[in-house]
C-alpha cells in the first residue's frame, strides 16, 4: 500500500490511483506506415521490467490527471514523478 | 469446584466479582479479570482439547496469542459461534460457554484417539503416498479425511454484528504496551508526536508489570511497582492516544498498518447489544516503534505434549497475574535462567516444586543462586526422556545428558509431577518487522533472528525483547537510547534510572533433546496443533525436502493456528543440525500476515448487505417503484426493466410495452447513458481521433452516431453525439462503459495528444434523459412543449433544439435507438421527475407505456440495431458487425485503425453479425447458443453463436441477431441450433427485420 | 519403480520406524551440457521435463530453479482445476489437462488428491447468464461436462450461498462442471519432480539463471549461479519471471506481471464441498482437506515484483464473500500471501517457439495456470522436442499478438481463475 506523491494533489494513498503502465511508449504518428510486426511491438510488447520502471499513473479518485512515476517494482519504492510532457529524470 | 488453586490478594483478578461459565456443558466459576485458561486452570481443568491430526489429548501451553492447544468453541448460537477461540486469549465474561474441538464424543474420550495408535502409519506426508488405490476412490477417502481434520464449526446463520474501521495517521506508532513500549511512547508524545500506543492486551505492562522479584529492580523499587508508576504518569499526557484490547494484524510498505480492536468480546451477551463488535484501524505512521516482546519456546522432547506440560513463562503469569497455580507439584525443565523466575514465583505462593531439570552444566548467576536458596532440587545437565499420564501428565522420567548432548548416560529417575514447566530460552516477535519488508539477521549466541537494522525498507526501530535485550538492564538502556536517536529527542526522564537485574551467564541449546529410546520410538513434538515431530521433519530431510518451506510444507510444521510461534524455530535448527548448514544460512519461513488471525467481519467492515456496493438511480426511480417496476442490474445502476401490470409475466409484460411504442407511443429512462462535455476548439478533431467516423463536417446542432475502437481495432463503445456550438459536443455513452470511456478520453488527450484544445466533464448525474418513442411522440412532444416547432423540415431526425419544458431549460434530441419516430429530452435531473410525470400527463389519451430496458432490447434488435457487450464481446470489429459504412476510410488516424489492417482482422472469414430466424416462428432462440452447419460431427464445428433473441410482437415471429464465420456470404442459408434436448433449424438473414426502409423514422 | 509408494510400503516402512525411505529426488550438480533445460521448477517446467524425458524419451536434460521447486505460483494459487473454457482453443488445451490430471496420482505414483468436487461459476446480471449460457452450449458441444443450473439448482448444490434476491448482486444462475475441482498444489510439483529424477532428469535448485547465451540466431546456452550450462534447447516456464528471462536474451514479451493475492480461513470442519467462483462481484472460494476455506483475491493493476498486494483488494474480495456467504463473517483470516502472474493481453497463455532458435517460451498464465499444469507440460514438451507445436497448442503461438488472431477469454472471465 503505497503512497503516491501526485504532481497535482500531493501525497495521497496508492487506492486513488490507477496504474496506466509502462511509460514512454509514444502512440506513432502514422501508425499507417508500420509493419505488422511494428504495430504489434507497440500495441503488446512490453518491457516488464523487475527494478526501476517508468510508468504512468492516473489519479483516477482526485484530480484525474496522468503523470509519470519511477518506481521500482521489485521493491515498490517510488523514486521519483513528473508531470506528462516533462523530462523524466536523469537516471534513465 | 472449589478455588482451592486460586491464591488471595492479586491486584489484577477482582476476586469480588464471581463470574459463571460453562466449559463442555459443566458448570464453572470464574472471576473478573481471568481469561478462560486461567479460569479453566483455577478449576484443575487442563486438558482443553483434541489435536488435529492423531487426537491426542492437550491441555493449556501459554497464556498468550501463540496458543496451539487450548483451542475452543465459544458459544453455540448457529449465527454467533465462534470457532477456534484461544482459550488464553479470550477474557471470561458472565455466561461463557466453551467447547472442546475436534472430538467425539467428547474430549475426554475420543474416538478419533485411535489414530494415536495408527500413528506408525501416519508420519509426515503418509497421504501423498497412499489412498491411491483404487483411481476412482480418492474422493471416497477424502471424505474421511476431510471430517476427521477440520478444528471447531463455522457459524451456519449470517452474523449480526456489526464490524467498523477506522482511519488513522499520527506521527509515532508503538505497537506493545510492555516496559520498552511504555518507555518509547512517553518519550515520543512528551516531545510533540501525536502518539498511538497499541496492546493487545486489556492492561498495559507486558510481562514487567507482575514482575515482582527481588533480583529485578529499577531505582531501589521492583520493576512492576516502577513500571505501574510510568503507566500512571502516561495516561494523562496529551498528544498520546492508547488502544488496549487492539492487536496489531498487518504492516504493510509504506508504513500501514492494521489493528484490530476489540469491542465487546470480553462482555456478556447482555452488554453486547447495540455495540460495535470488531474496528479495524488503518494507520499511517510517520514512524513505528516495534516493541512486541519474544514469546519463550518450549523444548522438544519425547511425549513433549501432554496436558499439564505448559510454558514456564506462562506458569508464571497465571501466578502471578491471574492468581492461579497451574499444579500443586510442579516440576521445570530448562535450559536458561528464566524458569527459575518461575521457579520464585511458585515458591513466593506456595506451590511445591519438585525439581528443576536444567540441561546445563551449573549456573551461577544471582537468581539460580536464589532458588538455591529455597532449597529445590536442581537436576544439573539432566533432560526429560519420556512423560506419563494420558489425559495430565503424571510422571517425568529423566537422565543424565552426555557431554556433547547426544545422548543420556546413566540411570533414570522416575518423578512424579502434575505440572511441568519448560523454558527453551527465546523468540523475539520480530512478525511485523518482516511483514513490513525487513530482513533478518542471525545471532547464533541464543539461536535468535534479529531486525537487521540496515534492511529495514520503511521509517521504523525495533526495541527490548522483539530486538533481541532479553534483560531488563539491555531493555531499558537501549530502549531509552534507540528511541533517543529515532525520534531527535535530547535529554530523557530515564536516561539515568539505576537498574539492577541477574545477568545470565551460561547458555546451553539442544534443539532436539535425546532419549534413551531410538528416535523412532518417540513422539517429540514441534508443531503441537498439527502434530508434526522432529521425527516428521527429519524424514522430510531424508526423503529430500531440504529448503525450509519444503520441510515446512511437507511435514506441515508452522501452519496450524498459531503459524508456527511455537515450533518454527525448532524446525530450523532441527533442519540445521541435520544438514549441517548454519542457521543464519537457512533463513526462516515468510511471515505472513496477519499476525493473529483476523475476522473476516472486521476486514470488511461496514460494507456489507446494502453498503456492499454502490447503487446507483435515476432521478425518475421513485417513480418506476411505485409504478411496480422490475428492475435489472446494469453496472452499479437499478434499471427499469419492465412494468409488469396485473400479473403479468415478464414476457406478456414486454410484449405488451413493444407493441404500445410501435403502435402509438412508449417512453423509457434513459438517463444512465454515460453523457460527456466535450469542449474546446479543437473538440472535432478530437472526436475524429476517436471514432473511426469523421466529424469536422458535422453542422451545429445536428447529431451523429459514433463506434468508438480499441487500439487493436476492436469495437468498444458506441453512442450518439451532438454538436451544440462550434466548439461544443455532448458525447453519449453506453451505460457500463461510461466511466471507462472518460478515463480512455482523457488517457489519450492527456498524455498522446497534450496539444489538442479540449475538456472533458462527465455530465452523466446532471441531465437525466427521457425518451420518448412511437408514431404518437410528436404530440406528446407538442403538448410538453408547445413552442418547439417539430415539423420535419424544422426540426428533421438526427438534431437537437434548445427548449424550455414548463419554464425548464432543456435540450431536445431527434434520436431513434428503435426506429421509431422519437425524442429524447435531456434535463436537468432536479426537475427530470416532474418533466416524466407531465409527460406521461400528456400521453394519457394515448396509451403512453413506460417501457423497460428488456423492451428496448426487442425493439432495437427488431432494426438490427447492436448493443456493446451484447453482440460485441471485444473480438469484433466494424466491419464484422457489417457496418463498413461507418469507417472513415480517408481519415489519416483514429484509435484502432491501424490494427483494421493486420492479417487476421482482414480475413473475410471472420464472425460476423447476421440475422437469424428459425424455421418455426414461435421457437425462440436461447441467447448464447451455438451454431453449427452439420449435426453429428466430430469435433462439431461451432460456426458462432446467437447473441440477442426475443419473440417480436411487432412482427408476430421470434427474431434474433447472431455472429457467425463468414457471416456475410451466408444469407439464406440454413443451419442447425444444437440444443440439450433438440435441434432447432434456423436460416441466416439480414440483421434488419422490421421496417427496412426507415419509413417510421419520419412517421 | 524404486521406491514405489502405497499403503504397503508404508506399513513396511513402519516397522523400520521410516528410517528407510529414499530421497524423492536427487540433489545434484549441474553437468556441463544437457540436451535440453527447463528453466524454472514450477509445476509447469517439472512437468514438461517429465514428458520430455517420458514421452520423447530426452533424459539427458535438467530442469534448474532459482528457489525450491513448486515455490513460485505453484505453491501460492488456490488449486481450482477446471476446463469449461469458451474458446474451441483454450477448451481443448484445459480439457487435454483435465483428462491428464484424472489419472495423474496413478500415472506418477504419488497422490496429488485430485478432487473432481465440481466447480460452479455464478451468473449476477443478464449479461453473465448470457456469457455463462454462451460458454455452457459451447463447452458441451465441445464435450466438456458443462450444465446450466437455475437459481434453485445452485442453490441445492452449495447451500451455503445467499440466494436471495434481495442482495445487491442477486444470483441468477450458474454453470456447474463436474468433473472439476482442486488439487493439492504442492504435490504436484513434488509428484512430477520425483517423476522427472527417476527418469534421470537433474533437478538443480538454488540455481539462477543470469544470462542466455545466443550464437547468432540459435540458442547456445545459460549463465547461472552455478556456472555456465550448455544446451541447444531452453525451454523457459518463469511464471511471473518470464520477462525478466526473456530479456537477457534480447526478446520482449506481451506480458506483464502484477500482484495476486489469496489468503485463507483457520481450519473448520466441512461447510462447503465444492468450488464456487463469481467473476461478476470477484469471490472465488472452496475448503481444502485441511478445512481451511480458500480465497482467491484479484490482481493489482501494477506490475510488481514483489509478492505482496495492496490491502484493498483483499477487503473488496472479503466483501463480495461476505456478500455471498454472510455465514462466513466470523471465520478468520489466518494467512494471505501473494504471488506473480504474468498477464497476456488476451488472457491466455504462450506455448511457443520464439524467433531465437532452440529457445522456448511457456509463460502468461496470468491467474488461471495451476489447472493446466499437465497439459501444458505435455504440450510444452512436445514443442520442445519436436520444434513444432502440438495442435492443441498451436494457436497459442507468440505470433498471435503480430496476426491479430488472439484468443481473448476476456469475454469469458475478468479473471481466469
Amino acid at each position: 500500500m503505497f503512497i503516491i506523491n501526485c504532481p497535482y494533489c500531493g501525497e495521497r494513498d496508492q487506492t486513488e490511483f490507477s496504474s496506466g503502465g509502462e511509460a514512454h511508449i509514444v502512440r506513432p504518428k502514422q501508425p499507417t506506415e508500420l509493419s505488422d510486426d511494428e504495430w504489434a511491438e507497440f500495441l503488446f510488447m512490453r518491457k516488464n521490467i523487475k527494478g526501476i520502471q517508468f510508468e504512468r499513473w492516473n489519479h483516477s479518485h482526485g484530480c484525474r490527471k496522468w503523470f509519470n512515476v519511477v518506481r521500482d517494482t521489485s521493491n515498490d519504492k517510488i523514486h521519483a514523478v513528473y508531470k506528462m510532457g516533462e523530462k523524466p529524470p536523469a537516471n534513465k | 469446584m472449589s478455588q482451592e488453586l486460586r491464591i488471595n490478594n492479586n491486584k489484577f483478578i477482582d476476586q469480588t466479582t464471581r463470574l459463571s461459565f460453562k466449559f463442555n456443558g459443566e458448570k464453572l466459576y470464574g472471576y473478573k479479570g481471568d481469561t478462560l485458561a486461567s479460569a479453566l486452570l483455577a478449576n484443575n481443568i487442563h486438558l482443553v482439547g483434541r489435536s488435529f491430526k492423531y487426537h491426542r489429548p492437550r491441555g493449556i501451553m501459554t497464556c498468550g496469542s501463540e496458543e496451539p492447544n487450548a483451542i475452543v468453541q465459544i458459544g453455540n448460537d448457529p449465527s454467533l459461534t465462534d470457532p477456534n477461540v484461544r482459550a488464553t486469549e479470550i477474557e471470561l465474561y458472565e455466561g461463557l460457554e466453551a467447547f472442546s474441538q475436534n472430538c467425539w464424543p467428547n474430549v475426554k474420550f475420543d474416538i478419533g484417539g485411535i489414530n494415536n495408535f495408527l500413528s506408525p502409519l501416519l508420519p509426515a506426508g503418509f497421504y501423498y503416498k497412499t489412498f491411491m488405490w483404487p483411481a476412482s476412490f480418492w474422493e471416497k477417502y477424502e471424505f474421511f479425511i476431510r471430517h476427521s481434520a477440520g478444528l471447531g464449526k463455522s457459524p451456519s446463520k449470517p452474523d449480526p454484528d456489526i464490524y467498523d474501521h477506522k482511519y488513522y495517521h499520527c506521527d509515532v506508532l508503538v505497537v506493545g504496551g510492555g516496559i520498552s513500549g511504555i518507555m518509547a511512547a512517553k518519550l515520543s508524545a512528551e516531545n510533540n508526536n501525536e502518539t498511538l500506543l497499541l496492546d493487545d492486551k486489556n492492561t498495559l505492562g507486558g510481562a514487567t508489570i507482575y514482575q515482582n522479584n527481588d533480583c529485578f529492580q529499577i531505582d531501589g523499587t521492583h520493576t512492576n511497582y516502577w513500571l505501574e508508576k510510568e503507566i500512571n504518569k502516561i495516561k494523562n499526557i496529551k498528544n498520546l492516544t492508547i488502544k488496549t484490547r487492539t492487536s496489531l494484524a498487518a504492516y504493510h510498505g509504506y508504513n500501514y498498518l492494521l489493528a484490530k480492536e476489540n469491542l465487546t468480546d470480553h462482555l456478556s451477551p447482555d452488554e453486547r447489544k447495540g455495540k460495535i463488535r470488531q474496528r479495524l484501524w488503518k494507520i499511517r505512521a510517520k514512524k513505528v516503534i516495534i516493541a512486541t516482546g519474544s514469546i519463550e519456546r518450549p523444548l522438544i522432547f519425547n511425549n513433549n505434549d501432554r496436558p499439564g506440560i505448559m510454558l514456564s513463562s506462562a506458569i508464571k503469569k497465571f501466578i502471578d497475574f491471574y492468581g492461579v497455580k497451574a499444579g500443586k507439584e510442579i516440576s521445570l525443565f530448562t535450559n536458561n535462567d528464566s524458569a527459575y523466575e518461575t521457579a520464585i514465583s511458585l515458591k513466593k505462593s506456595g506451590v511445591n516444586i519438585v525439581s528443576i531439570i536444567d540441561i546445563r552444566d551449573k549456573s551461577s548467576s544471582k537468581i539460580v543462586k536464589e532458588v538455591e536458596k529455597h532449597k529445590i532440587k536442581i537436576y544439573w545437565k539432566h533432560t526429560i526422556v519420556n512423560t506419563e499420564g494420558y489425559r495430565r501428565i503424571s510422571f517425568i522420567e529423566i537422565m543424565k545428558l552426555s557431554d556433547d548432548g547426544s545422548g543420556v548416560i546413566g540411570k533414570k529417575i522416575k518423578l512424579k509431577t502434575d505440572c511441568l514447566g519448560i523454558s527453551g530460552g527465546w523468540t523475539p516477535m520480530v512478525h511485523l518487522f518482516t511483514q513490513s519488508g525487513g530482513k533478518l539477521k542471525f545471532r547464533s549466541d541464543d539461536n535468535v533472528f534479529l531486525p537487521d537494522k540496515n534492511k529495514t525498507p520503511s521509517d521504523q526501530i525495533s526495541i527490548g525483547s522483539c530486538n533481541g535485550d532479553f534483560d531488563i538492564k539491555d531493555i531499558i538502556l537501549n530502549s531509552n537510547k534507540a528511541v533517543k536517536t529515532f525520534l531527535g529527542i535530547e535529554n530523557s526522564s530515564f536516561d539515568n534510572l539505576k537498574v539492577e537485574s541477574s545477568k545470565e551467564e551460561m547458555k546451553r541449546n539442544i534443539w532436539l533433546l535425546p532419549s534413551d529410546k531410538p528416535i523412532g520410538k518417540t513422539k517429540p513434538f514441534l508443531d503441537f496443533q498439527n502434530d508434526s515431530t522432529a521425527k516428521d521433519v527429519k524424514l522430510a530431510l531424508r526423503e529430500g525436502f531440504k529448503s525450509i518451506e519444503h520441510v515446512k510444507r511437507y511435514t506441515t510444521t508452522g501452519m496450524g493456528t498459531d503459524q508456527g510461534k511455537l515450533s518454527n524455530m525448532h524446525a530450523l535448527g532441527i533442519i540445521a543440525e541435520t544438514t549441517g548448514t548454519n542457521m543464519g544460512e537457512l533463513g526462516t519461513t515468510t511471515f505472513r500476515p496477519p499476525y493473529t488471525p483476523l475476522t473476516f467481519g472486521a476486514i470488511v467492515g461496514r460494507n456489507v448487505g446494502e453498503f456492499f456496493d454502490h447503487t446507483r438511480k435515476t432521478a425518475m426511480h421513485n417513480w418506476h417503484v411505485q409504478n411496480k417496476a422490475k428492475f435489472e442490474n446494469v453496472g452499479q445502476w437499478k434499471r427499469a426493466w419492465y412494468y409488469p401490470k396485473n400479473g403479468e409475466t415478464m414476457f406478456e409484460a414486454v410484449q405488451r410495452e413493444s407493441k404500445a411504442a410501435r403502435e402509438s407511443v412508449g417512453i423509457l429512462d434513459a438517463s444512465t447513458l454515460g453523457k460527456i462535455d466535450i469542449q474546446g476548439t479543437d473538440a472535432s478533431e478530437f472526436l475524429n481521433r476517436v471514432y473511426t467516423n469523421a466529424w469536422s463536417k458535422l453542422a451545429i446542432g445536428k447529431c451523429r452516431y459514433g463506434l468508438m475502437l480499441n487500439e487493436d481495432g476492436m469495437v468498444y463503445d458506441d453512442g450518439v453525439t451532438t454538436r451544440l456550438g462550434e466548439n461544443h459536443y455532448i458525447m453519449t455513452t453506453t451505460t457500463g462503459g461510461a466511466a471507462n470511456v472518460l478515463t480512455k478520453l482523457e488517457d489519450y488527450l492527456q498524455t498522446e495528444w497534450p496539444e489538442l484544445d479540449v475538456y472533458l466533464t462527465t455530465v452523466t448525474d446532471h441531465f437525466s434523459t427521457i425518451s420518448i418513442c412511437g408514431p404518437n411522440s410528436k404530440k406528446i412532444l407538442s403538448k410538453v412543449i408547445p413552442d418547439l416547432d417539430l415539423s420535419d423540415e424544422k426540426f428533421p431526425h438526427m438534431s437537437f433544439k434548445n427548449s424550455i419544458i414548463d419554464g425548464i431549460k432543456c435540450r431536445v434530441m431527434r434520436i431513434s435507438f428503435t426506429g421509431e419516430h422519437s425524442y429524447e429530452i435531456n434535463i436537468q435531473s432536479n426537475f427530470a421527475k416532474h418533466v416524466w410525470e407531465l409527460c406521461m400527463d400528456a400521453g394519457k389519451n394515448y396509451n403512453i407505456t413506460p417501457y423497460g430496458t428488456e423492451t428496448m432490447h426487442l425493439l432495437r434488435a427488431e432494426k438490427g440495431f447492436i448493443i456493446t457487450g451484447q453482440d460485441t464481446d471485444g473480438t469484433m470489429t466494424p466491419s464484422d458487425l457489417q457496418m463498413d459504412w461507418i469507417i472513415g476510410k480517408k481519415k489519416f488516424d483514429f484509435i484502432g485503425k491501424r490494427s483494421l489492417y493486420r492479417s487476421d482482422t482482414i480475413r473475410d472469414d471472420r464472425k460476423q453479425l447476421v440475422g437469424l430466424l428459425t424455421d418455426d416462428p414461435k421457437e425462440i432462440l436461447e441467447e448464447g447458443a451455438q451454431i453449427v452447419e452439420k449435426l453429428n460431427q466430430k469435433p462439431v464445428e461451432m460456426l458462432g453463436h446467437v447473441t440477442s433473441s426475443y419473440f417480436s410482437p411487432n412482427l408476430n415471429k421470434s427474431i434474433a441477431l447472431a455472429v457467425m464465420k463468414s457471416g456475410k456470404k451466408l444469407k439464406g442459408k440454413k443451419f442447425f441450433v444444437p440444443m440439450e434436448n433438440k435441434n432447432i433449424n434456423v436460416t441466416v438473414t439480414d440483421t434488419v427485420f422490421f421496417d427496412k426502409e426507415n419509413k417510421r423514422l419520419n412517421a | 519403480m524404486k521406491n514405489k509408494y502405497s499403503i504397503f510400503s508404508l506399513i513396511k516402512n513402519a516397522f523400520s520406524g521410516h528410517e528407510n525411505w529414499q530421497r524423492a529426488w536427487r540433489d545434484p550438480e549441474p553437468k556441463k551440457e544437457y540436451d535440453a533445460i527447463i528453466v524454472g521448477g514450477g509445476g509447469h517446467g517439472l512437468a514438461t521435463a517429465y514428458y520430455l524425458a517420458k514421452k520423447h524419451k530426452m533424459t539427458n536434460i535438467a530442469v534448474v530453479e532459482k528457489g525450491w521447486i513448486g515455490g513460485g505460483n505453484t505453491g501460492r494459487n488456490t488449486t481450482i482445476i477446471r476446463s469449461n473454457y469458451l474458446w474451441d482453443a483454450s477448451a481443448g488445451l484445459y480439457d487435454h489437462a483435465l483428462k491428464i490430471w484424472e489419472s495423474l496420482s496413478q500415472e506418477l505414483n504419488y497422490n496429488v488428491m485430485f478432487s473432481q468436487r465440481g466447480v460452479m461459476n455464478l451468473a449476477h446480471n443478464l449479461q453473465d447468464v448470457r456469457d455463462l449460457k454462451r460458454r455452457t452450449h459451447a463447452n458441451r458441444l465441445n464435450g466438456i461436462d458443462a450444465v446450466w443450473l437455475n437459481t434453485d439448482e445452485v442453490k441445492k448444490f452449495c447451500p451455503i450461498i445467499n440466494t436471495s434476491p434481495d442482495i445487491r448482486y442477486p444470483v441468477l444462475g450458474g454453470t456447474l462442471q463436474k468433473r472439476a475441482g482442486t488439487a493439492r498444489h504442492d504435490a504436484v510439483a513434488w509428484g512430477y519432480a520425483r517423476g522427472a529424477d527417476q527418469l534421470g532428469v537433474d533437478i538443480i535448485q538454488n540455481c539462477e539463471v543470469k544470462g542466455i547465451k545466443r550464437d547468432g540466431d540459435q540458442v547456445i546456452g545459460i549463465d547461472t549461479s552455478k556456472g555456465y550450462i550448455k544446451s541447444k534447447k531452453i525451454g523457459v516456464v518463469a511464471a511471473g519471471h518470464s520477462s525478466v528471462i526473456a530479456n537477457m536474451a534480447g526478446l520482449k514479451l506481451p506480458l506483464e506481471s502484477k500482484p495476486l493475492q489469496a489468503l485463507v480461513s483457520e481450519p473448520v470442519k466441512p461447510i462447503i464441498d465444492t468450488v464456487v467462483m463469481s467473476n461478476a462481484v470477484h469471490a472465488y472460494v472452496s475448503q481444502s482437506d485441511k478445512g481451511e476455506l480458500v480465497i482467491g483475491a484479484g490482481t493489482d493493476s501494477y506490475v510488481s515484483y514483489t509478492q505482496k498486494g495492496s490491502h484493498n483488494i483483499v477487503e473488496e474480495t472479503l466483501r463480495a464473500i461476505l456478500e455471498l456467504y454472510p455465514i462466513f463473517s466470523r471465520m478468520k483470516m489466518l494467512r494471505q500471501w501473494g504471488g506473480i502472474v504474468d498477464i497476456c493481453p488476451d488472457a491466455s497463455p504462450i506455448i511457443s517457439k520464439t524467433q531465437v532458435k532452440g529457445l522456448y517460451f511457456n509463460c502468461g498464465w496470468g491467474t488461471g495456470g495451476f489447472k493446466a499444469t499437465p497439459g501444458s507440460g505435455d504440450l510444452f514438451a512436445h514443442t520442445i522436442a519436436n520444434d513444432e507445436p502440438h495442435k492443441l497448442n498451436a494457436a497459442f503461438n507468440i505470433n498471435r499478438f503480430v496476426s491479430g488472431d488472439l484468443v481473448d477469454e476476456h469475454g469469458a472471465a475478468a479473471v481466469a481463475h
